[in-house]
Parts: structure tokens; C-alpha cells; sequence
């Protein structure tokens, strides 16, 4: 039976962009070619939505935040005056990490890698005079998440939005953490039981929030190969899954609102038969496994970012041209949205030049390829459709494995694998032979191991951060500790921990109040800390 | 076994940074060479490395650095090292500019090794900190 | 003036003294084998008291390095010195070793108490030839108990309880573990049985059928020769859960031994486990050489190491 008329009535049903769908020549084409699951049917290979860019192009996320508060601030208010509606704020090591700015592990870091927060205070700064109804905000932030989410919750009460109307994703992906990024604090089980309150408070109370972005991006960073990033992050998304289960919530109801984030890595079809097994995987698993019946808890959504490990330091220049087919790449894996990365990051933080270069890639990418015509326009290519089953099958011999590491749980394998050090150290296997590779030659970068004319090139103007900020974030702390009440804060920290020893007990309403008093953040950690530990990874290498 | 002594080296991230790709491919590369490896990984502090230092009798510490912390970082374990009088060869491994390494050798650094350096640079580097 | 230009008299000298760093090179000369080594032995031997030696050992994974790490930030607060060698396989391969023990015991520096990273040096699966030495260094040197803490596989168990006082073995909840300990023949060498991240499901399962094969042992007569039954603790190392338990067994075990004279008995047996594996040592060599060369001539090789033994041993 034809799903054609089904497709074609979804798609007849988008409000389409206002531009010809023709070639550069002019000759009309049809959004969608070959056989089917069409794009937006079931199990989703080919495209979440019938008319796929045809009627939204994906979001050009990009990621920003440095400094100060009042810093980023204003760099918000520039995006939103030129037209953007999306904030994406990165943050400083020490705010990563639940250590406050005046912490001796912040030293040399405060607003460096990403705007410091410390208290309600600096979220407030953040935020001001940003009406946070009509805008969508990212953050990146993991293991403080539940902290920092409070707070953006806190800001919109004070001025006046309710929650229902917060729009936006917090990373807060801890399970990759242990894996790769190493952004934890707590060890895994408490860290699942933040994860799981966050994602039934947000299921309850935020339907515009999603509550877990989880992250492949990462893992393939740290060194694995493009079917352990597909595996490892799938298979953390269905550890989440079966804690919210065993939480008893709704699956339909928390699984909308869950996304992923990739890697777009330099593998040109590698890359897009990853992401075409993404969804189907996602899907498959989601209906079969886990009896979704909303088809919109069966989509893998997901933002892309270009691999940070496969800029050079050598001619960097040429990275300009490595992040534009990587781009190409997410775009014909259909993301939803894109940050692609600055020539010279290999180096620095990207300068404001450089960053716009990053942009207008993806904006060449969008408008001027034509690649957005149609709908998943590799579909059906026998390469492309063998890579995205052998990417599936990969995919399936490591699920089997947590499967039965996890006597039957894919979240009790997982728990295993982070205890055991297997996810760590076939990252670090993956790592290990790519270098050799390298080394022997039988790799080819160019720019580092061929190719090597041009690398005595002066190299570009960098970014440098200068250590006024650490001296500014210091003194705004201290004001705020001498001006809130100390005892209210005592008594919100308090509670704080008697609603952490209890797993029965949500931790959001805690949180929100103790954010209210002006505790810092670290104090709040602290205060978890004390009643769930600290996690100290094994040395697996 | 062979003639030379083994060489025992302390490798280690100074700060928050949590990259740890590179170091514990230079790990592996050590220990290929038949090096002794004491891994103290993440999240160390010039006093923890030091501590190790003298309790593993080190013959050279190596650090890797990511996060553009370089040029407070090094120093910092160079000033920790002279205080403590401990006299061992500090090799910095990572994303280091061309315009920092005279910088960072001026002050006393042994060897400054960048991403993705070949086995072969990686342990000449350390053998020849170590013999110097 | 730096430790490695002193003598090894000098060296033992400030090392007894206390100075961290003497201590380190100490260890590095007992692990380099030789001369020098025989010289730190003359020189510790008369000042080691006898320290309590305890090894811990059990399957990679069981969360022994951790609990290492709560024993030697815990012991102090009892007015004791802890050091720990903390033994990791050398590559058979290439002779390196990735020794990272340390991580999960940090903090301990400067609190009094010692950690070294051992490498086994070639002895393949078994324990570092140094580690007597080593053990005897620290003892000198003023450290109690010398924990020495290794990856049961192999020989390793075997070695270790030649090497130390008080053997642990630590296992995990799950239905595999008890059964892998007794068919590893941990069950002979355990004197205090843990189970670490008792917190997880299948826990008191563990201890049940842990319990059950000591009953068995007790029928087949071993406890009785003993009149000592190895206790089991649960611990969650990561929280510090059972580690005073577990020293209390530790210390409980030792008292055992003095009562019942056992501890000179195993006394004399490590210093005859040390004896033999200097003699082994030096004897290698030997072998070695005599072998090198050998061309097949007919005779059985049982015929030729009888001969080539009559000359070795003459």
C-alpha cells in the first residue's frame, strides 16, 4: 500500500518559504524523489517532516557568550536586533563545574570559555531587558544544570513570564559526561535522579523546554568512531528513557520533548548515513521497545555541530573548507539546526571575523546550493542507503552489548559501561589507532601530515582574553554575599538537602527557592554534594 | 630488560579543563616506548602533581593543556616546582601558538610538543628532557 | 643537593629520617634490582619492625583502588602511618606500564601516608620481584600497615598472600562473583572477604553464596586447622561505608595470628618466598646463558638439563 497520498497530503498541509524551487538554471524540481518511508513517515530515515527544508530551513544556532554578564548581554541584544530569536549561551569552566568565581579552581577561567554565573544575580544581568516569552534560549550546561535552569526560571517570574511560556534546551546530558566531556560532579545514580526530576518537572510545568539535548557531539570529540558516537548517544537517550519510565512518567509526553546534538565529522557520507540511522534507530526503539504511540516522541531531533577535532592549527585557512562540507553534510542528514564551527578555533576563541565566516558558510549552504530543494535527496543512492544500514548494524552489536551488560536494561548496561570504564576505553582505543593512523601515514591531514606547504605562514591574529574579568566577577560575588541574607540562604540550602536525601522528592521547587536567596552556585552544588557525593573517574587509557 | 633505567613520568591536567584525548594517546605512546607512566588524569593541582612527583620518584612531568590556559598554567607549575627545589624536566604537550613556545622555553619549560606530534617527537622529546 | 647524588647509606639514612623524597628514590633502587638493591636490603633490614602487611586484591572493576584510598585517608585518624604500593602489569610487549591507582586515591599526600606506583617489571602475572623489598623499605621507614594493592588475575593472588600478613579479596554483587573467587582460588588466600558496592542489588545474595562455600570449606576440614573463619564486610567504597569495619577485621585477623603463633609461621614463609625469588633472579641469568646456544644433539632435552644443572650447580 502506497503512503504516497499520505505523504503528499502531509506535505500539501506545510506552509512553504516563499523562494522557487527550481535550479540555479531554473528547471523546477520535485521535493521528493525515490521510494519509500517518505520523509516524515515512520521510521523517520529519510526526514522528520514531509517538506523538510522546503518549508524551515534549519536554525543557524550559533553559540556565544564570554565575559561578564552585562558582556553577553549585549552581545544577546546584537542577535536580536539583527533578527535572530534564538540565544545560545556557553558558559565559564568554573560555572560548569559548580565552583563559584572567587573559588580557587577558577583561577585564570572566570569568563574565558563562556559567561561566569555565580548567583540569581549575574542570570538576572544576563537577561535584562530580554523578554524571555518571545525568544528561545540554549544553554550548555551539564552538570549544574538543574542549578542554572532554576535560575532562568527564577529570572522569568521576576519579570513576570511564566514558566509555561520559556522556551528553549539545557544540554544537561550527564551520562555522556562520565563517557566523555567530564563535565560531572555527582556520580551516575544521583545525577540520573536531577535528570529525571528535571525532565518530569519540565514535562509538567514547561512544554516549551527541552529538558535534555543528548550529545553525541563529544564522545566523537574525545575520539570514538561515527558508529560508537550513533550508539553511545542513542543508547544514553534510551537510558534516559527508561529511567523517566521507571519514574513512572508518560512516554509520549516526556519523549517530545527530548533532542540529540551530533558531530559533523569529516567523512562526507559517513556523517549522513549516521544521521539517516539516527532517526530510524531512534524511532524503531521508541515504538518497539518502548511503546510510544505519539509519532513526535518517536523523532530523533537534533542539533549539529562541525568537529572542533578536525580543525588544524596548520594552515587554518583551510578549515574554512573543512567545516563548509561538514555543514554540507548535516544539511543533506536533514538537522534541525547547525552551529558550525570558526577557522581559526583550533587555536583560540574565535574572532568576530572569523565567526561570521562560520555563518555565512551556512548561509551558502542554504541558499546557494539548492541542496534544500528536496527532501533527504541522497535517499535511495545504493552507497548512501548501505552506509546508513551498516551504521544501524554497528549500532546494534553495541545496544546487544549494554543489553546484556545490563541484564536486559539498556540504563542498567549503561551504569556498567561507565562503571567498568567500557565506554571510556573504546573511546580511547578509537582515539588511540585514528592517531596511529596519522602517524604511519596512511591517514592523510593535510596540512599536518601532507601538504605541508604553507604551514610556515605567519598565524592569524588571535583572540586573547584579558584577566580584567576574573577582578569584575570577583567583586560582584563578594557584593552579592554581603547584601543577601545570609540566614535565608542557610535555611534554602538546607531544605536543599533534606529534598536530596529523599528520591521521592522533585528537586526543581527546592532549587528555584534556593536560587531565590541569592545562594551561589556552588554552595548549591556543595550542598548536593555533601549528600550525593563527588564521582572520580578510574585512569582508563 | 634493557641497559637504560626506566624512565617513570607524571602526566597530568593542571586545572578545570576537561580534555583528555590527547594526553592518554601520549600515554599509550610512553608506554610503548617503555616508559612508566604514573596517569594522574584531570582536575590536578600544582600541589597533587608534586606530591606524586616525589612520592613516584618522577624523572620528568608532563602536562597537557587545551583551554588557552598555557601561558598561566605552565608558569604556575614552573614557580611550584622551584619552590618545592624540585629539579625535573616539565614538558607541556597541547594547542600552544608558534608565538607563545619562546615565551614558555624562555621560562624554563623543557619541551612543548603540539597536537597530534608524532610517536617518534613525543618520546625524543621526553629522552632527551630526562638525559638533559 | 638532590637525593640521586647520595649514597645508598645517606639515602636509607634520610629516608628513615622521613624525607619524602629519599623515600621515592629508595623505591627506585629496590625496584632496579641489583647491587644497589641488595644494599638498601642490608640497610633497611635492621631497622623494618614488622609492619602489618595487608594485601588487597580482587577482579578489575570491584573498586579496589577507592577502597584503598578511604583505608589510607581513614587510618591516620587513628594515629596511623598507611603506605600503599599499588602494583599495575607491565606490557609484556614493550616493558611500560600505565600506572593510574593514584587517581582514585588522591589526597592522601602530605597527611603522613605514602603512595607508589608499582609496575610488575616483567614478572608476568605475578607480583613485582620488588615489592619484599619495597615493603620492607616503607617498614623502616616508619610506615604501618603497608597496604599492597593488585589485580587478582593470574598468579597475582598467589603472590600477593606470600607477600603480606593479611590477605583481602574484594568482589562485587552479582551471581558471577562468588563463584569466579572460588574457582580462582581466592577462597584459600582470603583472609577477610569484601564486598564492595554493597549498596547494589544482588548484595546480600553475594554474601549468602560467599557464605555458603566457606561452610563448605569448613566441612572439608580447612577451618578447623586454622580455627579461623575469614570474615565478610560489606563496603560502599565510594561513600566510605564498612571501611572501619574492614580495618576492624584487618586488625582482628592480625590479633589471630599473634594468638595463635601463626603470624611468625607466615613470617618465615614470606622470608622464604623472598629467598627464593632472589635466587630465581640471580639463577636466570645463569640459565640464560647456559641456554643460549643450545643446539638439539640427539640426547632428550631431560638428559641435557641434568647435565647442564650437574654444571650450574656445581
Amino acid at each position: 500500500m502506497s503512503e504516497q497520498p499520505r505523504w503528499r497530503e502531509h506535505y500539501d498541509a506545510t506552509h512553504l518559504r516563499d523562494v522557487p524551487f527550481e535550479t540555479m538554471s531554473g528547471v523546477p524540481v520535485d521535493p521528493v524523489h525515490g521510494d519509500e518511508p517518505l520523509p516524515g513517515q515512520y521510521p523517520f530515515t529519510r526526514g522528520l517532516h514531509a517538506a523538510g527544508y522546503r518549508s524551515r530551513l534549519w536554525t543557524m544556532r550559533m553559540f556565544a557568550g564570554f565575559g561578564t554578564a552585562e558582556d553577553t548581554n549585549a552581545r544577546f541584544k546584537e542577535i536580536l536586533r539583527n533578527g535572530g530569536t534564538g540565544l545560545s549561551t556557553a558558559f565559564d569552566m568554573p560555572t560548569l563545574m559548580g565552583y563559584d568565581s572567587d573559588s580557587p579552581w577558577a583561577l585564570g577561567e572566570v569568563g574565558r570559555a563562556g559567561v561566569a554565573v555565580d548567583t540569581l544575580r549575574d542570570m538576572e544581568d544576563l537577561y535584562a531587558d530580554i523578554d524571555l516569552s518571545s525568544v528561545s534560549t540554549s544553554m550548555t550546561i551539564n552538570g549544574p544544570a538543574a542549578a542554572v535552569l532554576a535560575m532562568y526560571i527564577a529570572v522569568g517570574e521576576k519579570s513576570g513570564v511564566a514558566r509555561a511560556d520559556l522556551a528553549g534546551t539545557i544540554q544537561n546530558d550527564i551520562l555522556k559526561e562520565y563517557q566523555a566531556q567530564k563535565e560531572y560532579i555527582y556520580p551516575p545514580r544521583p545525577s540520573m535522579r536531577i535528570v529525571t526530576d528535571m525532565i518530569h518537572y519540565t514535562s509538567a510545568e514547561m512544554p516549551k523546554w527541552h529538558p535534555v539535548s543528548i550529545s553525541g557531539y563529544h564522545i566523537r570529540e574525545a575520539g570514538s568512531t561515527a558508529a560508537q558516537e550513533l550508539a553511545f548517544t542513542l543508547a544514553n537517550g534510551f537510558a534516559y528513557v527508561e529511567a523517566a519510565l521507571a519514574g513512572g512518567q508518560d512516554v509520549d509526553q516526556f519523549g517530545r520533548r527530548l533532542s540529540f546534538f551530533f558531530n559533523a565529522h569529516s567523512d562526507f557520507f559517513e556523517e549522513i548515513g549516521k544521521y539517516r540511522a539516527a532517526r530510524r534507530i531512534w524511532a524503531r526503539w521508541m515504538k518497539g521497545r518502548y511503546g510510544a504511540t505519539d509519532e513526535r516522541a518517536m523523532m530523533c531531533r537534533f542539533h549539529t555541530q562541525t568537529a572542533g577535532v578536525s580543525l588544524t592549527a596548520q594552515q587554518p585557512e583551510n578549515n574554512i573548507a573543512r567545516v563548509a562540507i561538514q555543514a554540507l553534510s548535516a544539511a543533506l542528514g536533514g538537522t534541525q539546526s547547525l552551529h558550525t564551527d570558526s577557522f581559526d578555533e583550533a587555536l583560540a576563541l574565535p574572532t568576530e571575523k572569523a565567526a561570521r565566516i562560520a555563518l555565512r558558510t551556512q548561509q551558502i549552504v542554504a541558499h546557494e546550493t539548492g541542496v534544500t530543494n528536496v527532501v533527504d535527496p541522497l535517499g535511495g543512492a545504493p552507497y548512501v542507503e548501505w552506509m546508513t544500514d551498516e551504521m544501524e548494524r554497528q549500532a546494534e552489536v553495541i545496544f546487544a552489548h549494554l543489553d546484556e551488560l545490563g541484564n536486559g536494561s539498556i540504563l542498567e548496561g549503561v551504569y556498567a559501561g561507565i562503571d567498568n570504564g567500557y565506554f571510556v576505553g573504546e573511546i580511547a582505543d578509537s582515539a588511540y589507532r585514528f592517531e596511529r593512523e596519522v602517524n604511519a601515514g596512511r591517514r592523510i591531514i593535510v596540512g599536518v601530515n601532507d601538504f605541508v606547504e604553507g604551514n610556515e605562514d605567519d598565524q592569524t591574529n588571535l583572540l586573547r582574553i584579558d584577566s580584567t574579568t576574573e577582578e569584575l566577577q570577583r567583586k560582584r560575588l563578594e557584593t552579592v554575599k554581603h547584601e543577601r541574607d545570609s540566614v535565608a540562604v542557610e535555611a534554602a540550602l538546607a531544605s536543599l538537602r533534606r529534598a536530596a536525601e529523599d528520591a521521592s522528592v522533585n528537586l526543581m521547587p527546592p532549587l528555584i527557592d534556593a536560587v531565590k536567596t541569592y545562594a551561589t552556585e556552588e554552595e548549591i552544588s556543595n550542598a548536593m554534594r555533601d549528600v550525593f557525593g563527588t564521582y572520580v573517574e578510574q585512569a582508563i587509557v | 630488560m634493557s641497559a637504560e633505567p626506566v624512565i617513570r613520568i607524571v602526566l597530568a591536567k593542571l586545572g578545570l579543563d576537561g580534555h583528555d584525548r590527547g594526553i592518554k594517546v601520549v600515554a599509550r605512546i610512553l608506554r610503548d616506548a617503555g616508559m612508566e607512566v604514573i596517569y594522574l588524569g584531570l582536575r590536578q593541582t600544582t600541589a597533587s602533581i608534586i606530591a606524586a612527583a616525589e612520592e613516584e620518584d618522577a624523572d620528568a612531568i608532563g602536562l597537557s593543556m587545551h583551554n588557552a590556559g598555557h601561558l598561566a598554567l605552565a608558569p604556575a607549575m614552573l614557580a611550584a616546582l622551584d619552590e618545592a627545589d624540585l629539579d625535573i624536566p616539565l614538558i607541556i604537550g597541547g594547542i600552544v601558538p608558534d608565538q607563545d613556545v619562546p615565551i614558555l622555553e624562555a621560562a624554563g619549560v623543557a619541551a612543548i610538543l603540539g597536537p597530534g606530534a608524532p610517536a617518534e617527537e613525543v618520546v625524543a622529546a621526553v629522552r632527551n628532557a630526562v638525559s638533559a | 643537593m638532590s637525593v640521586r647524588e647520595l649514597s645508598s647509606a645517606d639515602l636509607v639514612e634520610r629516608a628513615i629520617d622521613g624525607d619524602r623524597r629519599a623515600i621515592g628514590r629508595t623505591l627506585t633502587l629496590v625496584e632496579r634490582g641489583g647491587e644497589i638493591a641488595d644494599q638498601i636490603t642490608e640497610l633497611t633490614h635492621p631497622a623494618a619492625k614488622g609492619s602489618h602487611v595487608v594485601g588487597i586484591t580482587g577482579a578489575p572493576g570491584a573498586g579496589k583502588s577507592t577502597l584503598t584510598g578511604q583505608l589510607i585517608r581513614h587510618l591516620p585518624t587513628l594515629g596511623l602511618r598507611p603506605a600503599v604500593l599499588a602494583v599495575d602489569p607491565s606490557s609484556p610487549l614493550t616493558g611500560g606500564a600505565i600506572l593510574g591507582d593514584r587517581v582514585r586515591m588522591d589526597d592522601v599526600a602530605g597527611d603522613g601516608g605514602f603512595i607508589r606506583s608499582v609496575a610488575t617489571r616483567g614478572h608476568a602475572g605475578g607480583l613485582a620481584l620488588s615489592v619484599p623489598g619495597s615493603v620492607r623499605a616503607f617498614d623502616a621507614c616508619g610506615f604501618d600497615p603497608v597496604l599492597i594493592e593488585t589485580v587478582g588475575v593470574g598468579q597475582v593472588e598467589v603472590d600477593v598472600a606470600g607477600a603480606a600478613d593479611t590477605t583481602v579479596v574484594v568482589v562485587n554483587p552479582g551471581w558471577g562473583d562468588a563463584v569466579q573467587a572460588n574457582k580462582a582460588g581466592l577462597l584459600e588466600v582470603a583472609d577477610v572477604f569484601v564486598i564492595n558496592k554493597a549498596d547494589r542489588d544482588g548484595a546480600n545474595d553475594t554474601r549468602r553464596d560467599l557464605e555458603l562455600m566457606l561452610d563448605l570449606s569448613h566441612v572439608s576440614g580447612h577451618e578447623d586447622e586454622t580455627g579461623y573463619r575469614p570474615p565478610i564486610i560489606m563496603t560502599t567504597a565510594t561513600a566510605g561505608d564498612g571501611v572501619q569495619a574492614l580495618w576492624d577485621a584487618v586488625t582482628a585477623h592480625r590479633t589471630h595470628l599473634e594468638a595463635t603463633g601463626q603470624l611468625e609461621h607466615r613470617r618465615a614463609a614470606r622470608f622464604r618466598y623472598e629467598v627464593r625469588s632472589r635466587l630465581g633472579t640471580r639463577f636466570e641469568a645463569s640459565i640464560i646463558a647456559a641456554t643460549a646456544d643450545l643446539e638439539p644433539d640427539g640426547r632428550s632435552p631431560a638428559a641435557v638439563a641434568v647435565e647442564l644443572a650437574g654444571h650450574l650447580l656445581a
